[in-house]
């Protein structure tokens, strides 16, 4: 009995094992052929030409693969969605986590929850159908799908995230803080702001990084709404962000082209490991 | 008899082969030929632009031959049309005519005609545009519709991504390659659509058969596009899918069935369904 009670947990222990190393296998396998697939392109078109050429134009008789506009559009859209969706993620936060009541804030974080789960070519299909063309109307432009509509689609989108792990990180904060600060004659106003926020600061920084990593990485919603034209952005500019340009090309694509989209896809992966990184590093500081 | 009619069928394409050149043949296959049993693998090489057709076809075939293979590599015409002259495919694609040098010992057969429909917002009250004016607004030479006695509104240009086949045979039609000033590029049929009917300045393309009621086909030089003037060529917005094949070899068995079943009556839905147009027969 004992034996085979024995093995059972010997051979479990090595399933479990390789499912934890299953993880690594494939971050291994991806950034590998990320890095073996895109390097060439770049090797071929000069790194200089690649990330600071201001043209895009992979189809044509002398194609030309600047990636200049993709990376500024998905800095652009990224910073003017963390612009707008941090903020009123922070305030709802506060409004669940110390103004509601239980009934309210119940009530608020399931409809954010579904918000999460709701597929993110939802969110384009919604944006593609009212947000495009009630931006052309409000700002009397000819087309309506461009950088702002696009950064609207990626507010909502991060909202979810900024809003649950900010919520967890001002919950965290000691009551105590709080009720020093009232017995002190503070407002609760006051409280939130000069008192539970700062001390919440690390949580509501890993919200933000999180949100940056969500919309950096979302293309179906924005390849809906944005235009996709390989412009350098402006706010009323069609434009194409790093990961619409690999998703609509790569179909059809074929030579120098196909490795130029792999190539982007890694700087886009780049992208995303810094962020990592520095969530990482803001996670430890806390710690610490 | 199956034989027979099967036999008969070959030696008719065979003759249409010889006497035809670049049009379509007007054998009528009965369809018999086309369940005759037989196997192998039929390479297919060329336009990207074909690929929906190619599909829908290789598809339906492979269904009732089941020991039969039809590969698809997707290189383009030009490309397509080498492979078939260098033997490495049976069949070779291509979305344009074949050139009077290629002619010269290639075959070019007709299986289905690319029509591209122009389309604009119901609200717009144009209806009848020539090609060089359509040129002439992609390249963003007439900016507003006025000029072209349109309202005083701007032009919103809606197109296809880079790679799209219907981009490639909307600006080789229209003689604007790479000098397409969009502004919106989509990467479905259904988009442009849906964008064209939600934005009251805007002009779109897209296959004849994606063309719903919530946008308006306009007329090309006078000429309404359906069915018909796309296959008496009197609509000009349009173009052929060929298959290329050579003169002096002949097809093996798999490959000249397929051959006969792409090319009889019996393709024709599956061509319309693929969103091309069947050529007359």
């Amino acid at each position: 009995m004992k034996k085979t009670a024995h093995f059972m947990e010997k051979s479990m222990n090595v399933v479990f094992t390789i499912c934890g190393f299953l993880a690594v296998g494939f971050v291994i396998l991806i950034t590998g052929f990320l890095c073996v697939s895109g390097t060439p392109a770049i090797g071929k078109i000069g790194i200089i030409d690649f990330l600071f050429g201001t043209e895009w134009a992979s189809t044509a008789s002398t194609p030309s693969y600047g990636i200049l506009p993709f990376i500024l559009t998905s800095v652009y859209g990224t910073f003017g969605a963390i612009i707008i969706g941090v903020p009123l993620g922070l305030m709802c936060a506060i409004f669940v986590a110390k103004m509601a009541n239980d009934k309210v804030s119940k009530a608020v974080r399931t409809s954010v929850d579904l918000l999460s789960g709701i597929p993110s070519v939802v969110y384009g299909l919604v944006g593609m159908i009212i947000i495009v063309p009630m931006v052309r109307e409000v700002f009397n432009l000819p087309d309506g799908a461009n950088l702002f509509s696009a950064i609207i689609v990626l507010t909502i989108m991060i909202l979810p995230s900024v809003i649950s792990v900010s919520e967890t990180a001002i919950k965290t904060v000691p009551k105590e803080y709080e009720e020093a600060s009232l017995a002190l004659g503070a407002t609760k106003t006051e409280t939130v702001f000069k008192v539970v926020v700062p001390a919440a600061k690390s949580g509501i920084i890993t919200s933000i990084v999180l949100g940056i990593g969500r919309s950096i990485g979302e293309a179906m919603a924005v390849m809906m709404v944005a235009g996709n034209v390989a412009n350098m952005p402006g706010l009323f500019k069609s434009v194409r962000f790093l990961t619409t340009a690999v998703a609509s090309e790569m179909s059809y694509s074929s030579g120098l082209q196909r490795e130029a989209l792999f190539s982007i896809a890694l700087v886009l992966f780049v992208f995303i490991l810094i962020i990592n990184l520095v969530l990482n590093l803001i996670v430890k500081k806390d710690k610490e | 008899m199956k034989k027979i009619m099967s036999i008969f069928a070959a030696a008719a394409l065979m003759a249409a082969m010889v006497t035809g050149c670049g049009t379509n043949t007007d054998v009528p296959t009965d369809g018999a030929a086309v369940s005759e049993q037989v196997s192998g693998t039929v390479a297919t090489d060329g336009s990207t632009s074909m690929e929906k057709v190619i599909g829908y076809l290789s598809e339906a075939y492979m269904e009732e031959n089941k020991d039969v293979k039809v590969t698809y590599n997707p290189t383009g015409s030009g490309s397509g049309i080498q492979a078939v002259q260098e033997g490495r495919c049976d069949i070779g694609l291509s979305s344009r005519n074949l050139k009077d040098e290629e002619a010269k010992d290639l075959e070019g057969t007709v299986v289905a005609i690319d029509g591209i429909a122009i389309i604009l917002n119901p609200e717009n009250p144009i209806a009848d545009l020539t090609i060089d004016q359509i040129a002439q607004l992609y390249k963003g030479e007439i900016t507003n519709w006025k000029e072209i006695g349109g309202n005083d509104a701007p032009v919103v240009l809606i197109g296809r991504e880079a790679a799209s086949g219907t981009r490639d045979g909307f600006e080789s039609i229209t003689g604007t390659e790479d000098a397409c000033k969009y502004s919106q590029e989509l990467t479905s049929t259904g988009d442009v659509v849906q964008t064209v009917a939600s934005n009251p300045n805007a002009i779109g393309y897209a296959s004849l058969a994606s063309v719903k009621d919530t946008v308006k086909a306009i007329d090309v030089e006078g000429v309404t596009p359906t069915t018909e003037t796309i296959q008496n060529g009197t609509y000009k917005v349009q173009r052929n899918f060929v298959f290329v094949t050579k003169k002096d070899t002949e097809l093996s068995g798999a490959a000249k069935a397929f051959f006969e079943f792409a090319t009889s009556s019996a393709a024709d839905k599956l061509i319309e369904e693929a969103g091309a147009v069947p050529v007359a027969r």
